[in-house]
């Protein structure tokens, strides 16, 4: 664990330095992170006519600008590795290094944050700056939200990390993950504020583990969150996150024993 | 010609037949193809809880949009993309080679290379939006109507495909942009919404510079009757033009093609 550790820092290093050398495949996956501003298109179409519940046309503008900062903050694609990985055989190598494999996907994996926060929070700040009426007036909820942007990108990394582990299991992983998605683009508030669902659908939406990927930290930077209430949605983010860790270290190791490497 | 349509029907028999060998994911991605159809309704099923109209469209015109959608979508994530990305991989390696040696055209080719037979779902889907939105309206399209939409649907899917194309042809010219074609899927995610939902400048590129929504918008207003046959023939006519454009650039984008030593 130790050791671990000590080779953290230039795993982070290592992976920074690639996405730097792939720029201009790296830009090409940040544009292609999109659909808010389709999504913000027809919403403020739709609020051109008066504010739909509590989102007029800025607050619309406000909603989406931070769904997309969190998504490019938060994202990871360590399921769609793993489950090629183990399909090719080539996760043996990783098996073969003193560091647990898990370990080097989520460093490879965090690395890619700083690089795209430098280009995504200047562009997307500039535009917030010009609707800041919108956004939260507590420092409880700014305080919030850098822990709030870690659990996201905690949670989103180990789903991907469970299921991707499944992929030990049977070949279909990437399938699982592609239906977890369509349903987490709906229930994440990603397509659509959770505020706007009808009640019973709402009320739901709001305890799963879907929210706090990305309507948590958005919810803190609009206001909708602050103070002790956002604290408890912090806690649970976070208890979400020791549940998948558990989840995933179980699958993880009872996986590996079936593991057989083929190919490779 | 017989050649070439003997050659087409091979090339389809060959990739269809490949897929069908992964029986379970068959079913597996022809569930998901459902599911993701059910995720792109949800923003607009919401929507109408709220209004009557949008952008001057109801909820079954609305659905006439999304359902052209949908099928175009199908199309381009199960024939089209799958085919293409190839190309992007074997310029990279080098194995382009091999599909250049062929006393066949390359373009027809790496068109035809691999499809994925289940998005033959996302068509039904669309189908059954279509039907759902009629009984809403209340009446039929007229065999007219319906002859110009299919008109304007083999347009859009012709510029589907030259776009898909002329971004293939990229890869020639840089190196490392495997990813691309993908942009350009997730750019397409804008055909979803008609034309009339953007404003400034946003309306002139989507209407003429990148005609996404057009290859939706148009088809769902010839259904509807409100389409003037000169626009549908004039749409007709720039897409030939483009399609052409779209030729010459792979014709003069492989002549650049070096191959790689391996």
């Amino acid at each position: 664990m130790r050791a671990a550790l000590k080779a953290y820092p230039q795993l982070l290093k290592t992976g920074f330095a690639e996405a730097v050398a792939y720029r201009a495949e790296f830009l090409i996956w940040m544009f292609a992170t999109n659909m808010p501003l389709v999504m913000l298109a027809l919403w403020s179409a739709v609020a051109r006519g008066g504010p739909v519940g509590p989102y007029s046309q800025r607050g619309f503008a406000a909603y989406y600008l931070a769904s997309l900062l969190t998504r490019l903050l938060t994202g990871s694609w360590v399921v769609w590795e793993m489950t090629m990985e183990i399909r090719q055989g080539t996760l043996a190598l990783r098996l073969l290094r003193p560091i647990h494999p898990l370990l080097a996907y989520s460093a490879e994996n965090l690395a890619a944050v700083p690089l795209r926060g430098i280009i995504a929070i200047p562009v997307v700040s500039f535009m917030l700056y010009g609707i800041r009426g919108e956004l939260a007036q507590h420092a409880s909820s700014w305080l919030l939200l850098g822990p709030a942007l870690l659990g996201s990108w905690l949670l989103t990394f180990l789903v991907m990390a469970l299921i991707g582990t499944m992929g030990l299991w049977f070949e279909s992983a990437g399938s699982l993950f592609d239906a977890w998605l369509g349903i987490s683009s709906v229930l994440s508030g990603y397509l659509i504020p959770l505020d706007l669902f009808p009640a019973a659908v709402r009320k739901i939406a709001l305890v799963l583990p879907f929210r706090f990927l990305l309507s948590f930290p958005v919810e803190l930077v609009l206001g909708k969150a602050s103070g002790l209430h956002a604290l408890q949605l912090l806690a649970t983010q976070w208890g979400y996150c020791g549940v998948a860790l558990i989840a995933t270290h179980f699958v993880w190791r009872a996986g590996l024993k079936r593991y057989a490497a083929y190919g490779g | 010609m017989k050649r070439l349509l003997a050659i087409v029907r091979a090339q389809l028999r060959a990739s269809a037949a490949m897929a069908l060998q992964y029986r379970l994911d068959f079913v597996v991605e022809g569930l998901l193809a459902l599911l993701w159809i059910g995720v792109t309704l949800v923003p607009v099923l919401v929507v109408f809880g709220t209004r009557e109209q949008v952008a001057g469209w109801t909820f079954p015109e609305m659905l006439l949009v999304l359902g052209w959608f949908v099928a175009l979508k199908g199309f381009l994530e199960g024939a089209i993309s799958p085919s293409l990305t190839n190309v992007v991989e074997h310029v990279r390696k080098g194995t382009l080679d091999f599909v250049l040696l062929k006393p066949v055209d390359s373009q027809l080719l790496v068109s035809l290379a691999k499809i994925e037979p289940w998005r033959i779902l996302d068509i039904f889907g669309a189908l059954a939006i279509f039907t759902y939105a009629f009984r809403k309206l209340g009446h039929h399209p007229t065999f007219f109507h319906v002859l110009l939409a299919l008109g304007l649907l083999f347009a859009a899917l012709l510029v589907l495909y030259s776009i898909s194309i002329l971004v293939v042809s990229i890869a020639f010219f840089a190196g490392r942009v495997d990813n691309l074609l993908y942009l350009f899927q997730s750019v397409f995610d804008i055909a979803r919404w008609p034309t009339s939902i953007f404003r400034g400048g946003l309306a002139i590129v989507f209407t003429y510079v990148l005609p996404l929504a057009l290859m939706t918008t148009y088809p769902a207003l010839a259904l509807l009757g409100r389409l003037s046959a000169a626009t549908a023939l004039g749409a007709l006519a720039s897409t030939l033009v483009f399609a052409a454009f779209a030729r010459i650039v792979w014709r003069l984008s492989i002549r650049r093609y070096t191959s790689a030593s391996s």
